[in-house]
């Protein structure tokens, strides 16, 4: 684990910094996969960042490099200026997956506690922290349901109150809403926009689909397979989002790029 | 509720209905058992492979019955009493032997969860330890404990070797599942606790142990019969008289002048073992059933 501070050119100011990043997963096996070859990435704080591609490209593979859950072969990857796996220890960040994996003999609150717990809170401070969270994802009458009884919707918003309890200035998604319906979904994105503005978190988002992709970014990194790469960044300043956003042209516009770049 | 009610209603009944059938079955063959000892040979086809059958092979149940509430011998206690304690001394040694089997199991269980090489090495020899007949190694048991227990502060007793081969039996199947049950967490949900740092004693606790509760109820109610089983193996074995299983022993080498005894101690074994499971499947509904039933509030 080397300090990553000492490249001038890195910008270690960033909330994640990617340089020069390789991933071969059992290397000099003769079943070696090269999952992701010259990676380069700079997520500035409180921006949106979603990672789109088809699958195999080593979306999931680069979150959880972010995520310090797996170690690059080469390269570094740097998070709020400390390794991936310092910022993991020192809990940075937050995540949510596409399975909402909420335990299901815990209730939405005791499930919201869970990394809280995790942390040696006190009982009331998780309490009043959990009620907040409930509130932010607007499930505050469910507090006492099982996961069992809530729609996938529901399961999602109250995965990422438990990602956001302990305010990470991270937030890590893998293809969250993945497994909604596309009502649910367009829902789920007005309202995690919503949170992103109301908490100034950053978030790095998966997803497959280019509409989701250009509606939350800030900025899309299109990513291409065999070997993973990032393929193109495309910045995406449409302002505000609302339902109307949907509709405007330079939305279109967006998704045209984006798709063309997914092609080439 | 009324709906709760009105099925437990019918599993009671569906349960005496059974009972009724096995009796009706149970008294049905035993016309056609006599018919055929009498000398009915040319039934048919029936009487060349049908066993014949008299009283004494299959004592009407009218009798098994009524001597539930006859003593053994003159002024002595009636055989419901003498069972019923048997039983409960029997209950004891099993619940030793659970508790002891269990916690076993489960170090077993987190001893092989804790490296998969461990797990490929080991699990043999745990498979292997249930191969071995059980008749063979109870006296063992009990002659080594009798022996070599003597350096523990309190005296070693026989009910304590019973017990021992209680456990014997309980272990395993507490083993076998909960490890399977510690790795049923799907990799999400490991991750998850993997992003926060936490250890392997805190993902044990808050995720793997929790997780493995619906596979852990099956092998209790398992061990429960086996730690039953094993206890009167045991008895027999070790000459433990206090138990149902010396009572069974006993009333066997009788059962030419009373076979219905050996039948009515057989049922009472068999309502030990009834009842013992149903503590279990009450335990795992009151546990289990909040995780999967609505109690919105």
């Amino acid at each position: 684990m080397t300090e990553t501070t000492k490249d001038p050119t890195s910008q270690s100011q960033g909330a994640v910094d990617i340089l020069d990043l390789n991933k071969i997963f059992l290397p000099g096996n003769a079943s070696q996969v090269i999952a992701l070859t010259d990676i380069n990435l700079s997520i500035a704080p409180r921006s949106f960042t979603t990672l789109i591609g088809p699958s195999g490209c080593g979306k999931s593979t680069l979150l959880r490099l972010i995520a310090g859950l797996i170690e690059p072969t080469e390269g570094s990857v740097t998070v709020n200026g400390k390794t991936a796996n310092r910022a993991r220890q020192d809990r940075d960040y937050g995540m949510a997956f596409q399975t909402a994996s909420l335990f299901d003999w815990r209730t939405v609150r005791k499930n919201i506690e869970l990394p809280l717990e995790l942390l040696g809170w006190s009982r009331a401070d998780r309490r009043k922290r959990t009620e907040e969270m409930l509130e932010l994802v607007q499930l505050s009458e469910f507090v006492n349901s099982y996961p069992r009884e809530l729609s996938g919707g529901m399961q999602q918003r109250v995965a990422i109150a438990r990602a956001l309890a302990f305010r990470p200035s991270l937030l890590l998604m893998d293809e969250p809403f993945g497994a909604l319906d596309e009502m649910t979904r367009e829902h789920m994105q007005t309202e995690l926009l919503r949170m992103w503005q109301e908490t100034g978190t950053t978030v790095i988002f998966i997803t497959h689909s280019i509409s989701e992709a250009v509606f939350l970014s800030t900025q899309v990194c299109v990513m291409s397979p065999r070997p993973g790469q990032i393929t193109a960044k495309v910045d995406v300043d449409l302002g505000e989002r609302t339902e109307e956003t949907r509709d405007r042209d330079d939305f279109f516009d967006y998704i045209v790029q984006v798709r063309e770049a997914l092609r080439s | 509720m009324p709906e709760r009610l009105r099925r437990l209603l019918l599993q009671v009944l569906a349960a005496g209905a059974a009972l009724l059938a096995i009796s009706g079955i149970y008294s049905l063959y035993k016309v056609i058992g006599r018919a055929l000892d009498d000398g009915q040979r040319d039934w048919w086809f029936i009487g060349t492979f049908l066993p014949r059958s008299t009283d004494r092979d299959m004592p009407p149940i009218r009798d098994i019955i009524s001597e539930f509430n006859k003593p053994l011998r003159e002024g002595g206690p009636e055989l419901i009493n003498l069972i019923w304690d048997a039983s409960l001394f029997t209950l004891r040694e099993a619940l030793a032997g659970f508790v002891l089997g269990v916690i076993i199991g489960m170090a077993i269980a987190i001893l092989l969860l804790r490296s998969r090489t461990l797990e490929k090495g080991t699990m043999p020899y745990v498979i292997a330890s249930q191969t071995v007949p059980l008749i063979a190694i109870t006296p063992i048991i009990v002659i080594w404990g009798r022996k070599n227990f003597g350096f523990l502060p309190w005296e070693w007793q026989d009910w304590m070797s019973v017990s021992l081969i209680a456990v014997y039996l309980t272990f395993f199947p507490v083993a076998v599942n909960g490890l399977r049950g510690l790795q049923s967490p799907d990799p999400d949900a490991k991750e998850l606790m993997d992003s926060y740092a936490a250890g392997w004693w805190q993902t044990l606790w808050r995720l793997r142990l929790p997780a493995s509760l619906p596979y852990l109820f099956p092998a209790f109610k398992i061990a429960t019969l086996a730690s039953i089983i094993g206890a009167i193996v045991g008895e027999i074995s070790a000459a433990q008289s206090d138990g149902i299983g010396y009572l069974i022993l006993d009333f066997a080498s009788k059962y030419s002048t009373g076979p219905e005894r050996l039948y009515a101690s057989i049922i009472g074994a068999a309502v030990l073992g009834l009842l013992a499971a149903a503590v279990i499947t009450l335990a795992e509904f009151a546990i289990l059933v909040r995780r999967r039933q609505a109690t919105r509030s």
